[in-house]
Parts: structure tokens; sequence; C-alpha cells
């Protein structure tokens, strides 16, 4: 039994048949409680107030927008070296869903900012890098979508993913020593596992988790929808030769 | 019920108001799609099926 | 491959090209800066440098749509890719044409056009020769954005999209030699990097250039 097996389309269907509803029970219990425990149930920063309380957000999305990039590049690197459809696929279907999560990590962080640094937006590296991130999320799917044929997108966006990848380091340096040091005092430090207190800890481990389940759901489901559609247009091809 | 929020209780809320209407818009625009999708898909084979 | 050049210089030069047209529109976003934020030289010197790498940068980005659509629609791509020349040189190639015709004039109209924005004269040298480092890899990933939309129609939008974030670190690098020098810090961190990013997208881009024009032919 290998992981590869995984590739056949069918076999793919059929197992997240079974998988899925596990994991969308696990999300809505992950991000309820955790949601829940974080904004009814904690005390506020003394330093902060109750915006601390943005953190069960914010943190988790701006993982998971970084992350769903990660899945994206291994994603596109196993179609380009093993031409499995399935994995350029999920690499489509991922984009949409990373780019929910940079919108909510830059929109969680700027309305946090607002009372906090006295402004929504500074032009800090980590700021200005998950710009980059939803900027660069557009131009992927865009060149998804211009075109048409499903291997030629798959092999073009592949490779705008891995190029881009050293760019996003490259530009990650390049915010830093930019514009590095400017909004040091902000209290970010909170992002830090020693730095944070186990009654914020703990919420927000379960609101991480919530996330993570919610985008591996979301890709599963959007990966099904994508073979479905790939087949749609191999029938429809099909029909017109005869 | 709700907890005190202190003076930051609209940034508070509207992150959550926001975060979730996010989540639910692409929860509900994948559904949505991949029930079109699935549909449709049906639809096809259903036609192709029939012409042998 | 150097007929490809010849031949690609000799397009470009011959109206219809667009040897001139980025220039132009070079010196328009230089002329209407201080319309836009007024004619003062304690607004305009302090942002020369950016304002004068922003222009250079978009107007390389103009002209990047021409790099293989000519070729690709009247079908000499295919040609050329069948001749016995690697794909990876005929990029290379098609950007060194590029910044030929744009890069290099941008470079060297840059300081004249500097006077226009009351650019300290410290920064001069600085100005050019950021550009003349700069603006090979401004061409060499534009190449690269050209390559993945080549078969696409009026893709000239979605090339922007996708070319403006990988110009970001050289725009950033280019912009900070200028404003360092200004200011008197230590440009050298900055020029290196500059010239890292150039010969690492000299060296590199034309493979991944060349793989998406493979696919794009397919």
């Amino acid at each position: 039994m290998s992981l590869w097996e995984y590739a056949n389309p069918r076999k793919f269907i059929a197992t997240t048949d079974v998988v899925l509803p596990w994991f969308w029970a696990g999300t809505i219990a992950c991000l309820v409680v955790g949601l829940i425990w974080g904004f009814f149930f904690t005390p506020d920063d003394f330093r902060q107030g109750s915006t601390v309380k943005i953190i069960y957000l914010h943190v988790p999305s701006a993982l998971m927008a970084i992350n769903a990039w990660l899945m994206m590049l291994v994603a596109s690197l196993i179609w380009l070296i093993r031409r499995h459809h399935v994995s350029a696929l999920a690499a489509k279907a991922a984009a949409p869903v990373g780019i929910a999560m940079t919108l909510i990590a830059l929109l969680t962080g700027a309305i946090w900012g607002a009372p906090i640094w006295g402004k929504p937006w500074a032009w800090d590296p980590r700021l200005t890098s998950f710009l980059w991130l939803f900027l660069f999320y557009i131009g992927y799917i865009v060149l998804w979508q211009a075109l048409d044929d499903m291997d030629t997108a798959a092999d073009m966006t592949s490779i705008l993913c891995l190029v881009g990848s050293v760019f996003a380091l490259l530009s990650r340096y390049a915010f830093l020593f930019w514009n590095s040091g400017l909004h040091q005092e902000a209290s970010l430090s909170l992002d830090k596992e020693t730095n944070i207190a186990d009654v914020f800890y703990y919420p927000l481990l379960l609101c991480i988790a919530g996330f993570v389940l919610l985008f591996i759901t979301l890709v599963l489901v959007r990966t099904r929808m994508e073979i479905r559609a790939r087949r749609m247009k191999a029938l429809i091809a099909r029909e017109r030769m005869v | 019920m709700m907890p005190d929020l202190g003076r930051y209780a609209t940034e508070v809320i509207s992150a959550y108001v926001v975060s979730i209407v996010i989540i639910l818009a692409i929860v509900a625009l994948t559904l949505w799609q991949a029930r079109k999708t699935k549909a449709r898909l049906e639809e096809v084979e259903k036609r192709s099926v029939r012409r042998g | 491959m150097i007929a490809i050049l010849t031949r690609d210089l000799r397009l470009a030069i011959r109206s219809g090209g667009g040897f001139g047209l980025s220039l132009m529109f070079f010196l328009i976003v230089v002329v209407l800066t201080p319309f836009a934020v007024g004619p003062e030289p304690q607004i305009l010197s302090p942002i020369a440098g950016g304002i004068l790498w922003l222009g250079a940068m978009l107007a390389c980005l103009l002209s990047l749509d021409r790099i293989f659509a000519l070729d690709y629609e009247d079908g000499s791509l295919d040609l050329l890719a069948t001749a016995p020349i690697p794909m990876e040189g005929i990029v290379t190639v098609k950007a060194l044409a590029h910044w030929l015709t744009t890069g290099l004039p941008l470079t060297l109209a840059a300081p004249a056009f500097g006077l226009l924005l009351d650019l300290p004269f410290s920064a001069f040298g600085l100005l050019t020769l950021s550009l003349a480092l700069g603006t090979p890899a401004l061409s060499m990933i534009g190449t690269f954005g050209a390559a993945l939309t080549v078969g696409i129609k009026r893709g000239g939008l979605l090339l922007s999209l996708l070319v403006l974030p990988l110009y970001v670190p050289t725009l950033i690098f280019g912009a900070e030699v200028v404003r360092r020098g200004i200011e008197g810090l230590s440009i050298a961190p900055a020029l290196m990097m500059l010239a890292g990013i150039t010969a690492g997208s000299i060296a590199l881009i034309p493979f991944a250039a060349a793989a998406a024009i493979r696919v794009g032919l397919r």
C-alpha cells in the first residue's frame, strides 16, 4: 500500500468519500469550541485589553496562508516530476483557500493594528510579505483560468509556483532589509509559544487545529470537484469527436 | 453571557465577524461549485452512457 | 544566435517596434510626477530616485508582451523551437534584445530625467549604476513572464500581474542603493544583493522560461 495509489482519481474519490465527513466534523468541532473558548472564556491581556482575542483568528489564518503555499509548492513538484493529475488539481484547489486565509490574516491584522499600533497598516516586513503573497495567489489563480488545456495550465502554474517560491523568499529578505526594525515595538512576540500564557495557548492550539482541518477539508472537496470537472471536460471532448 | 470587551469591543467583534464571513463564504462557494460540478458531470455521464 | 539578436533588434527599431515607446513612457511618468506631488525641490528631491526606478520598471513592463507574442503569432517561434539551438539560448538572446532596446536606453536616459526631478547631484552615478545592474534582471524576469503567457490571447494584463510581484526585490534593492547613497549610508549590501539577483536571474531563469515556452508550444 503506497501513497501513490491515491494518485488514481477514482481511488482518491472513493477514499475521500469515507474520510470527508470526519474532517468536516473535526473542523466544525475544533473551530466552534476553539473560537467560543477564545472569545468568551479567556481573560484580557494587561497591555492590549480584549484585542488579544483576535489572536485566535489572526495567527491560525496567517499560518495556513503560508502552509497553503507550501502545499501548492509540494503538489506542483509532484506534478512536474511524477505527472499525477490529482497532485496538480490539488495545487489548483488550494489556491482559493489560501487566498481566503491570507485575506483573513490581513484584515484581522489591520483591525488589530488600528488600536494597538495606532494605524491599520504599517509597511512592516511581515505585513508586506503577506500583501505580496496575496498578489501572488491572485496571479496564480488567474493564470490557471487563462489557460484552457488542463495539462498546459498545470505545467505553467507549477513552473510559476516554483519560480515564485524563490522570489517569495527573496522578497521576504528584501522587505526585512528595506524596513527592518521600524515596527519592532509591535507586540507580535505573542506569536512565540514561549511568550504566551497557558490561558491563551490552549484555545489558540485548538483554533490552529481547526484552521488546519478546515484547510484540508476544503482542499479535499475542491480537489474532488476539479477531478470531476476534468472528467467532464474529457467526456464532452469525446462527445464532440463522435 | 457577552464578555466585557472594554473599549476595544468594536475591533474584536468586527474581527470575528469579518473572519467568520470570509470562512463561511469560502465554504459556501466551495460547496456550491462542488455540487454544481457533480450534477453537471452526472448529466454528461448519463448522456454518454445512453449513446453507448 | 547572433542572427536572432540582430533580427530582434532590427524589428524593435523599425516603426511599430517598442523601441522608443518605453522611453517615451518613462519620460511621461517623470513629467507627470511633479504635477501630482508639487514642484517644490524639497518634495521632489527625496523621492526622485524611487520615482525614477519605478518609472523604469513600469516602462520595462510595457514592452514585455512583445518579446514572444509576435513570433508566436507568425509561427517563427515554432521554427526557432526546431532550430538546432537550445531553447534556453533563444530565451536568453530574446531577453538580451529586450534589455538592449529598453533597459539600456532607460539607464542612459535616467540621469537626464533625474535633472527634471531635482535628484541630488551625488546620486546620479549611483542611479546609473543601480539601473545598469538591475535592468538586466527586469528583462530576464519579464521574459519568464512572457514565456508563461505565450499562448494566451491578450495576456498583457495577466503578464503584468504575474511579473510585478517578481519585480519587487529588484525594485527594493535598486531604489535602496540610490536612497542610501543620498543619505550617506553604506550602499554595498544593497548593491551586492542587486547584482546577486541579476546574476541569479541570468543563470537560472532561462531554464524556467525555456520550459514554459516548450509547454506553451506543445
